[in-house]
């Protein structure tokens, strides 16, 4: 009888994560879906507690609580930190289905191997290796994203890099295939905890050597390794609702690194062998081009004389938390009967929609948010394209020079406005290391600054010092 | 016991269809809630935390389903209320605000 009532909730529950999933196709929607989940979840969980063979509660009481107590300020975070907490989530998940994997192995040993099936321990082995290695990888992501100190920023290479990294992949899954055949064997309990070593190894190898530019499309493997943990976790317990979730998370974030993929045109194998940092040292400083500047006055007289204005934001925008600034901008521009869209490229920032969540942050309404590939036809008709902290993704080379490490990536053509303006921090070149060639079109003037000062700048020209010039 | 094993990769098998054919009609605007939805929704590997943390079992096992139990629950309210923290904000019309 509960069986039947337990199985009949689950059946509901993974319905309710596909309308979930179903209603985020558009943000009228989307909330619903937010109902549908902790609905499909809070079913799930309740169902589980009621299980006859669950007997400790208090237990699981101190675990929820703890639960909540982290969780809830993790809710909290500044949306410029978003990228950081959902790699950290991602950790959360690893972890999660590498100690409930290992808790199963070393709990069914004394069942033998009627219960250590070869396929129970083929799922258990792919649990815990994708468990632990998007543990340790994530915090590994996490760590950059949030530029901890001892987690190097830039890109860290060696030679036989990845050799060594197959090397320890290839023993890994060695260890796994002989623990699969002898799961009971007297030595198989101690050579478990090697194969977790090698996994946890494997995580932090696996992203050191790649670059900030690259995090997008990393964070949405790791969110699609999560997510298949939980699968094969499925695969253990024989629970179809477990399998399903895991599937719907695991394609999900198969799509989004796809997207990624194909923003940047290079392959899942670059991304994660690729080490892009390590490209452009030859032409870091070759000959002397001149960058001209501006001044926010004479920016804002331009502004103010166009009809249509086309704003690029990139990281830098993020990183100054500029977004509320532009919002004053955009209301600006906006009452002078002036056209103001925001072209959104899709690997802008730390994670996939990431600009989007900062510009809906400060109001902007949706329908100003503008895909590439929508806006690139309007580009030639803009009087100003302002790109505010954005670098490689409006960086001309990707379309002419072959010899870039970013050419063939699609990208926001601002070259094509009448008048560029590009705020950027320093002089520096961006985060791939790559000299952008937009910025010494003689259409371009440079405003340099932080992109919170110099919009605010703007915005001040524009509002007060109107009559003035 | 073998036999029950093709349901469940059955399952796996529709399941990604259904979610390749879900996520990708989710409007691009939302590909950063949608990732923080799927962690929550992903997060209900707690029910095989509940499983081992309240079974009848040796305490060090038990105290490993803590911990993922921990965890999860933390993905669970942290994925969802950022959900709704960030779907929140999305309008169509500006003047509704300040």
């Amino acid at each position: 009888m509960f069986h039947a009532l337990s199985q009949i909730a689950y059946i509901v529950a993974s319905a309710l994560f596909i309308l979930a999933l179903h209603w985020m196709n558009t943000p009228a929607t989307a909330r619903k879906g937010v109902y549908a989940g902790v609905a499909g979840t809070t079913i799930a969980v309740l169902v589980t507690w009621a299980e006859p063979s669950v007997i400790h509660h208090w237990w699981i009481v101190g675990a929820i609580a703890l639960g909540f107590v982290v969780g809830i300020p993790l809710s909290q975070v500044p949306l410029t930190a978003v990228p950081q907490r959902t790699a950290l989530s991602h950790a959360f998940g690893g972890i999660a289905a590498g100690l409930v994997g290992t808790a199963e192995y070393y709990l069914r040993l004394g069942d033998g191997p009627e219960w250590l099936t070869p396929f129970r321990m083929i799922a258990l082995i792919a649990e815990i290796l994708l468990g632990y290695l998007t543990f340790t990888g994530s915090l590994m992501a996490a760590g950059k994203l949030q530029e901890v100190k001892w987690v190097p920023q830039r890109p860290v290479t060696y030679p036989g890099q990845n050799f060594v990294n197959g090397l320890l992949f290839a023993s890994a899954i060695f260890l796994a295939g002989i623990i699969a055949a002898n799961p009971t064997a007297s030595w198989a309990p101690y050579v478990f905890p090697i194969i977790i070593v090698l996994a946890l190894a494997f995580g932090v190898l696996l992203i050191i050597p790649i670059g900030g530019a690259d995090m997008p499309t990393v964070i949405a493997i790791l969110n699609s390794y999560a997510g298949l943990s939980a699968v094969a976790m499925g695969f253990v317990l024989d629970s179809k609702l477990l399998i399903t979730a895991g599937a719907l998370d695991g394609s999900s974030g198969l799509i989004l690194a796809i997207i990624m993929c194909k923003a940047m045109n290079r392959s899942f194998t670059n991304v994660l062998f690729g080490a892009f940092g390590q490209v452009q040292q030859a032409q870091a400083s070759g000959e002397q081009k001149q960058y001209k500047s501006e001044t926010p006055e004479g920016a804002a007289q331009v502004l103010e004389q166009s009809s249509f204005v086309v704003i690029i934001p990139g990281y830098g925008m993020a990183v100054a938390q500029a977004q509320h600034k532009v919002r004053e901008l955009y209301d600006q521009l906006k009452k002078r009967g002036i056209t103001v869209k925001f072209a959104i490229h899709p690997v802008a920032g730390r994670m996939p929609g990431h600009m989007n969540v900062l510009l809906a942050e400060a109001d902007i309404p949706y329908t100003d948010l503008v895909e590439m590939d929508d806006i690139n036809h309007d580009m030639p008709q803009a009087d100003v394209a302002l790109v505010v902290g954005a670098n490689d993704v409006v960086n001309p080379a990707a379309r002419t020079d072959k010899s870039s490490p970013i050419y063939g990536m699609p990208i926001i053509e601002a070259d094509k406005a009448r008048t560029i303006f590009a705020i950027k921090r320093s002089k520096n070149p961006g985060f791939a290391g790559i000299d952008n060639e937009l910025y010494f079109s003689d259409r371009t003037w440079m405003l340099f600054g932080d992109a919170k000062v110099v919009i605010g700048e703007l915005v001040k020209e524009l509002s007060g010092g109107s009559g003035m010039h | 016991m073998t036999g029950d094993l093709w349901p469940t990769v059955w399952v796996f098998v529709l399941a990604s269809f259904i979610g390749l054919g879900v996520i990708r009609k989710v409007s691009r605007l939302l590909h950063t809630p949608l990732m923080s939805l799927t962690n929550a929704i992903s997060a209900i590997a707690v029910v095989g935390a509940i499983l081992v943390t309240g079974g009848d079992y040796p305490l060090t096992i038990r105290m490993l389903g803590a911990v993922a139990l921990f965890a999860s629950m933390a993905n669970i309210v942290s994925g969802f209320l950022i959900t709704d923290r960030m779907l929140r904000m999305f309008k169509t019309d500006s003047k509704e605000h300040r």
